[in-house]
C-alpha cells in the first residue's frame, strides 16, 4: 500500500529502495512498469506519462527492464532462447540478430557457455544472471530490480551483485529493492526508506546508513546491519 | 509392457478361450472382418475428429473461462455445467433429433461428430484451465515486463508450458471419448458397434462378438495412450521432474542390467 510517495530518478542515477517488508517498496517498482496500477498520481519516465489512459501498456513495459526475486526464467527455453523472445517478438528482430545480441549480453554476465542450458540446468545465480540479461535485451532506458538476491545463497548473491555493480558503472539507470546495505554503500547513489508506504528518509548511502535521522530508520537499520 | 501382462493373466481365459477359438466363432470374427474393419475406420473417424474440434473448443473455454469479461466467463461455465450435469447419450439424442425441430437436421455421422466435440470441449476446457491456472503468475509478469502483448505471453509463454503439463490428463479425456463414440451407435452411425450389435444379433453370437470388439477397442486406447506418454516425453526435457524421471529410469536400467549379471 502506497500512501502518496514522491520520487525522481535521474538518468544514470542507482537509487535504492529499503524498508521492511510491508512497506510498499516493492509496490512502487511494480507501479513503474505497470504491474500494479496506482489508483491515482502519475509516473513520468523520460518525459511520457505511463498512467496516461491513451498509453498502450505493453509499448511502456519495452523501456523498462525487470528482474525479479523468483528469477521467472521461462522453464520451456533454453537460456538464449528466454533472452532472443521479445526482441524477436517485440522489436521484430531477426532470430540472427537476436541471438547475436543475446551471446553479447550472455558474455557480460559471465554466461556465454551456458547459452544452451535449460534453465533447471543452472544455479540459482546463473538464473538470476540469465533473467538480468533477458531485461537488457530489449535496451532498456530504466532496470528494475525485486529483491533479486533474495532468493540466493551468499555465493551467489555476490556473483548477481557484481553484474549490477558492473551495470551501475556503465550508467545505467536503477531502481534496486534489496536488503544487501554493502550494496548499497558501494553501488548506490541514493537510499529511499520507505515505512508504512510512505518515504521517511533519503538521501546518500554514506549518510543515511550512518546518520539515520528518523526513528523507524535507526530500527530498521540495526535490524539488517 | 506390465500393465498389459497383468490384464492376460487376470483375463479369465480358460473361459473366454473355448469360445473364441471354437471353429464357429473363428469363422464368424474372419466372414464380418470388412465390416467391423470398416465400422472401426468410422469409430476413429468419430474419435479423432471429436478429439481435435474439442482441444480446440477447449482452449476456447477455457480462455472465457479465465477472461475477464464476466460475460464470456458466465456462458463457458454455464455451457461446462450443462454438458457435465447431463448424459452423454441425451446430449447425441437433443443435437440428432433435438434440432430437427428447428429445422436443423444433420446426417447421422455429422451428428454424432457435432455432438462428441461439444461434449469433449467442455472437459478439454477444464483440462486446460487447470493447466492454464498451474502456471505461476510470475511468468506472465515476466512476459509482460519485457513488453510483450498479453496474447503473445499467453501464446509463447503460459500455454506451451500449460499444454505439456496437461497432456496426462488430456490423454484420459481422450480414451473416454474414443470409447463413448461406441454412443453414437444409438443414432445409427454405422461404427464398430453398430455393426457387431447388428451381427450379432442376427447370428445370436453376442458374446463372441462383443468380446471381440472389446479387444479392439482395448487395442485403439492402448496404442494411444502409448503415443501420448512418447510425446509427454519428446515434449522437452525442460522441468526437474522429467529430468529426475530420466535419471531414475537410468539408474534402474542400471541395477536391472546388474541384476541379471549376477
Amino acid at each position: 500500500m502506497l500512501k502518496g510517495v514522491s520520487v525522481s530518478v535521474a538518468k544514470g542515477e542507482v537509487v535504492v529502495l529499503i524498508g521492511a517488508s510491508g512497506s510498499g517498496k516493492s509496490t512502487l517498482l511494480r507501479c513503474v512498469n505497470l504491474l500494479e496500477e496506482p489508483d491515482s498520481g502519475q509516473i513520468f519516465i523520460d518525459g511520457v506519462e505511463v498512467t496516461s489512459k491513451d498509453v498502450v501498456k505493453h509499448r511502456v513495459r519495452r523501456d523498462t527492464g525487470m528482474v525479479f526475486q523468483q528469477f521467472n526464467l521461462f522453464p520451456h527455453m533454453r537460456a538464449i532462447d528466454n533472452i532472443t523472445l521479445a526482441p524477436m517478438r517485440v522489436k521484430g528482430m531477426t532470430r540472427k540478430e537476436a541471438e547475436a545480441l543475446a551471446m553479447e549480453l550472455l558474455d557480460k554476465v559471465g554466461l556465454a557457455d551456458k547459452a544452451r542450458s535449460w534453465p533447471h540446468q543452472l544455479s540459482g545465480g546463473q538464473q538470476q544472471r540469465v533473467a538480468i540479461a533477458r531485461a537488457l535485451a530489449m535496451r532498456p532506458k530504466v532496470m528494475l530490480f525485486d529483491e533479486v538476491t533474495s532468493a540466493l545463497d551468499p555465493g551467489m548473491t555476490s556473483e548477481v551483485l557484481n553484474v549490477m555493480k558492473e551495470l551501475a558503472a556503465e550508467g545505467m539507470t536503477m531502481i534496486v529493492v534489496t536488503h544487501e546495505m554493502a550494496f548499497a554503500r558501494e553501488a548506490g547513489d541514493r537510499i529511499i526508506f520507505m515505512h508504512d508506504g510512505i518515504i521517511v528518509e533519503e538521501g546518500v548511502p554514506g549518510e543515511i546508513l550512518k546518520h539515520p535521522r528518523h526513528p523507524a530508520t535507526r530500527e530498521f537499520l540495526s535490524n539488517v546491519l | 509392457m506390465t500393465p498389459l501382462l497383468l490384464l492376460f493373466k487376470l483375463f479369465p481365459v480358460r473361459i473366454v478361450l473355448p469360445f473364441l477359438t471354437a471353429q464357429s466363432s473363428i469363422n464368424l470374427i474372419i466372414n464380418s472382418m470388412p465390416k467391423l474393419l470398416e465400422g472401426a475406420k468410422l469409430s476413429l473417424l468419430v474419435s479423432a475428429s471429436s478429439v481435435t474440434a474439442g482441444i480446440c473448443l477447449g482452449i476456447i473455454i477455457a480462455c472465457a473461462r479465465l477472461s475477464k469479461v464476466k460475460l464470456f466467463k458466465s456462458i463457458a461455465g454455464a455451457y461446462v455445467a450443462f454438458v457435465r450435469g447431463t448424459p452423454m447419450i441425451v446430449q447425441i439424442m437433443i443435437v440428432h433429433y433435438g434440432l430437427t425441430e428447428f429445422g436443423l437436421t444433420l446426417p447421422a455421422l455429422a451428428s454424432g461428430i457435432v455432438a462428441l466435440s461439444l461434449n469433449s470441449g467442455a472437459y478439454m476446457g477444464e483440462v486446460f484451465r487447470g493447466g492454464i491456472q498451474s502456471i505461476d503468475i510470475g511468468q506472465t509478469q515476466a512476459g509482460l515486463s519485457l513488453g510483450l502483448t498479453p496474447f503473445q505471453v499467453f501464446r509463447h509463454i503460459v500455454f506451451p508450458q500449460a499444454f505439456r503439463r496437461v497432456i496426462p490428463s488430456m490423454g484420459n479425456e481422450m480414451v473416454t471419448l474414443t470409447k463413448d463414440s461406441s454412443l453414437v451407435s444409438y443414432i445409427g452411425v454405422a461404427e464398430l458397434t453398430y455393426r457387431a450389435t447388428l451381427i450379432a444379433s442376427r447370428t445370436y453370437e453376442y458374446f463372441t462378438m462383443y468380446i471381440g470388439i472389446a479387444i479392439v477397442y482395448f487395442a485403439i486406447t492402448y496404442i494411444l495412450s502409448l503415443l501420448l506418454a512418447r510425446l509427454e516425453r519428446r515434449l522437452g526435457p525442460y522441468d526437474q521432474d522429467s529430468e529426475s524421471e530420466k535419471v531414475f529410469r537410468r539408474q534402474s536400467g542400471a541395477e536391472r542390467r546388474v541384476g541379471v549379471g549376477g
